[in-house]
């Protein structure tokens, strides 16, 4: 039995913590109304708020400047994407999915034809998938890049903000390009993809990984050997792998904890059996770890880029005639993908019609921001955005 | 010009004279020195980051900082219903005001003082205490808790780095033997003078970092942390109100740089140029480290900013006062 298999297996056998489960959303907003006795104060952090990374409303309790109690509020923007896909055909959700994520976009896209193409049985073309694998990889980089930014913004770092944004801007240039579209990417669909990528593709990509492993020196240089930096990571926003087992955290935020779950590895779809690739794992658990893993990763990804620019095949890039009515076999589908924040399902339930019966979309961040309340207890209010940054939510996805 | 000083010697008198032309004088400084900070703290911002920096409005963006002023002016200054009034509108005022007594006693150049006082480096520093005053007003007062947490922040903070401004400002009030800033100049400048930096690199260290501090810039500008407190202490206010809270902070950015160049680099000391030019050329060189270190670091946790002050500045610089007191005593006892 392989390890990875071992780690699902760990997954499923760790008991919730029923404890928490219950106890949260929804106890604190009625006590709002009054204030505490003992001293300590509500504070609303967010829905509008700098460092809510969008909608997020936490609600917490101080004592002074410390933590006591907190709950994380989420919903404000709901779309009803799953519903949606019960309304129209199979064909007609394709454009959903990353605007779920929109970091992500590339992997939700391409995360959700293949869950359609693998339930129904659908063909596709070799250099179709070797293009979606390096796609979806450059937009991993990309969110990675951003939430370095935006990681580094909530310390109050300013400056590598707008060097990740120049930086991500190339990424988005090139996938542009190929897809048409910038963040919301609708790149994939049924047997393949839209359109063949342009015929600079490749060169301007392996400029991009040139540029892009000389930028990781000058962050390195500008932050990572910052004292300032170091001490308000190290050590603080400890994730134990109890937590992540109980709350189903995955992604980075599970190898920064030491847990080598990685869905490109323990379940491989797409490209990435055929190349070769590390799954970078820590083992404190803390923001800096999280952010080292993060790092490693988009050096991994750079690699496998460049492996899938090297073996990339002639041919066509999906059927001739875009499949748009797919034939439904009836029952119950699960298929995951490795999302820039962890295991990203879907689950496609189809009867004999041509919509889906249902979809549940089973998205990362909801299971990494559950966790958060357990988190908080007694840090900082400064810590507080320091640990919400490095867990690198995404609302939308959350709300869906 | 001198037909103009003579009428208003005439009608005014020396002393009122002086008054008059000095505070005059020091409101153009404070709004030409506001003006330019903000774009030049843009533009190296712009620089670092690998952009531009403003370019629309006059050449180089230059005007752009004026055009902020009037959308400014024009805002529509909103006071919530839960606030002090009161407090809350006299707070900017209380949190500017000194700066202006404080600039009123800098040394331009060796004789270009408006108020010389014997005692000028002791009464920057009140002064400076008094400014306090005003931004835990407006924080009380807009009855906001981030506003109010802004607030607490800010008074611990700037008690905490007081101290070891002061006790780096004193080994150099040793080294000159006088409170008095000209003198402290004087001593700097003539035959055998030498700029202090030289003889209290660390007292500078000291001095800047506690500077910065006690401007709320960053990387310590926890006072407003905007990823945390949204604004801090000037969440509630709009329009005018924020804008004198914001000309407060770049004028006493350029005080404690004054006072910097002042006590360390010798004040108006320097060849070929005018003695004012060569001071205001110092001080925006400090000013432009401050600059570059809020472009460059991420902002400090407040225990991590306060086991700085209290463990770490505050015994050394007084391990360095001890030891330029020591110092000086041998050298009379050996002269």
């Amino acid at each position: 039995m392989s390890t990875e298999s071992a780690t699902l297996k760990a997954y499923a056998a760790h008991p919730r913590t029923p404890e928490y489960a219950p106890l949260r959303f929804g106890t604190l907003t009625p006590a709002l109304e009054q204030a505490p006795e003992d001293g300590t104060y509500y504070l609303n952090m967010g829905p509008q708020h700098p460092s809510m990374h969008g909608v997020l409303r936490l609600l917490l309790r101080l004592d002074g400047e410390k933590v006591v109690e907190c709950e994380p509020v989420i919903g404000y923007s709901h779309r009803a994407h799953e519903k949606m896909a019960e309304r129209g055909i199979f064909a007609q959700f394709l454009p959903n999915p990353s605007r779920m994520d929109y970091l992500g976009g590339m992997i939700y896209n391409v995360g959700y034809c293949q869950a359609v193409e693998r339930a129904f049985s659908i063909e596709v073309p070799e250099r179709a998938v070797v293009l979606r694998t390096l796609c979806c990889e450059l937009n991993r980089i990309s969110s990675h890049l951003l939430w370095f930014g935006t990681f580094l913004l909530d310390l109050g770092a300013f400056t590598p903000f707008l060097l990740a944004f120049q930086d991500r801007e190339k990424i988005l240039d090139i996938l542009d390009s190929a897809s048409g579209s910038r963040l919301t990417y609708c790149y994939a669909n049924f047997g393949g993809l839209a359109l063949d990528v342009p015929e600079d593709f490749a060169e301007r990509t392996r400029q991009y990984i040139k540029e892009q492993r000389a930028a990781f020196h000058t962050y390195h240089e500008l932050v990572t050997g910052n004292v300032i930096f170091r001490q308000r990571c190290e050590g603080v926003g400890i994730i134990t792998q109890d937590t992540i087992l109980s709350y189903g955290m995955t992604g980075p935020n599970a190898r920064a904890s030491g847990i080598a779950y990685d869905v490109r590895k323990a379940e491989p779809y797409g490209f990435y059996p055929e190349v070769e690739f590390d799954v970078p794992t820590r083992d404190e658990g803390d923001c800096l770890a999280r952010y080292f893993v993060r790092f490693e990763e988009m050096e991994q990804s750079l690699r496998i880029v460049e492996q899938c620019l090297d073996r990339l095949p002639e041919g066509p890039v999906g059927p001739k005639k875009p499949l748009v009515r797919v034939k439904p076999k009836p029952g119950e589908y699960y298929h995951c993908v490795e999302s820039p924040r962890g295991q990203f399902g879907m689950f496609i339930v189809a009867d004999k019609d041509p919509e889906p019966w249902r979809i549940k979309a089973r998205t990362p961040s909801f299971s990494n921001l559950s966790a958060m309340a357990e988190m908080l207890e007694g840090t900082m209010v400064a810590d507080t955005i320091a640990i919400l940054g490095s867990i690198d939510i995404v609302m939308p996805e959350i709300d869906r | 010009m001198t037909a103009l000083l003579d009428t208003l010697e005439g009608t005014l008198g020396g002393w009122g004279t002086t008054l008059l032309v000095g505070f005059v004088a020091l409101a153009g400084l404070i709004t030409v020195n506001a003006m330019f900070m903000v774009w030049f703290e843009r533009k190296v911002a712009g620089w670092v980051q690998g952009r531009l920096g403003p370019m629309e409005h006059g050449p180089q963006g230059t005007l752009q900082t004026l055009l902020d002023v009037v959308k400014l002016l024009g805002k529509e200054s909103i006071i919530p219903a839960q606030v002090d009034r009161k407090v809350f509108l006299l707070a900017p005022v209380v949190a500017f005001l000194p700066a202006l007594a404080m600039l009123s006693l800098l040394p331009y150049d060796n004789n270009l003082t408006m108020t010389d006082v014997e005692s000028g480096l002791l009464l920057v520093f009140a002064f400076g205490g008094v400014s306090l005053m005003g931004i835990f007003m407006g924080a009380w007062s807009s009855n906001n808790k981030f506003a109010l947490l802004g607030g607490m922040r800010a008074v611990s903070q700037n008690i905490a780095y007081e101290l070891p401004l002061l006790l780096s400002a004193m080994a150099v009030v040793l080294c000159a033997g006088s409170l008095n800033l000209g003198e402290i100049v004087a001593a700097q400048t003539g035959e055998n003078g030498l700029w202090f930096i030289v003889m209290q690199p660390v007292a500078l260290g000291i001095y800047l970092i506690a500077a910065t501090a006690e401007t709320n810039r960053a990387p310590f500008d926890i006072p407003e942390a905007e990823s945390e407190l949204v604004a801090g202490f000037h969440t509630e206010y709009t329009g005018m109100g924020f804008a004198v809270f914001f000309l407060a902070e770049y004028t006493y950015m350029f005080i404690v740089c004054g006072i910097g160049a002042t006590l360390f680099l010798g004040g108006g000391d320097g060849p070929l140029l005018p003695g004012p030019v060569w001071f205001i050329l110092k001080v925006y060189f400090l000013l432009f480290l401050m600059v570059m270190a809020r472009w460059t670091y991420p902002r400090l946790r407040f225990d991590q900013l306060m086991n700085l002050a209290w463990k770490f500045l505050i015994p050394l610089s007084l391990i360095n006062l001890l030891a330029t007191a020591a110092v000086l005593k041998f050298v009379e006892v050996g002269s």
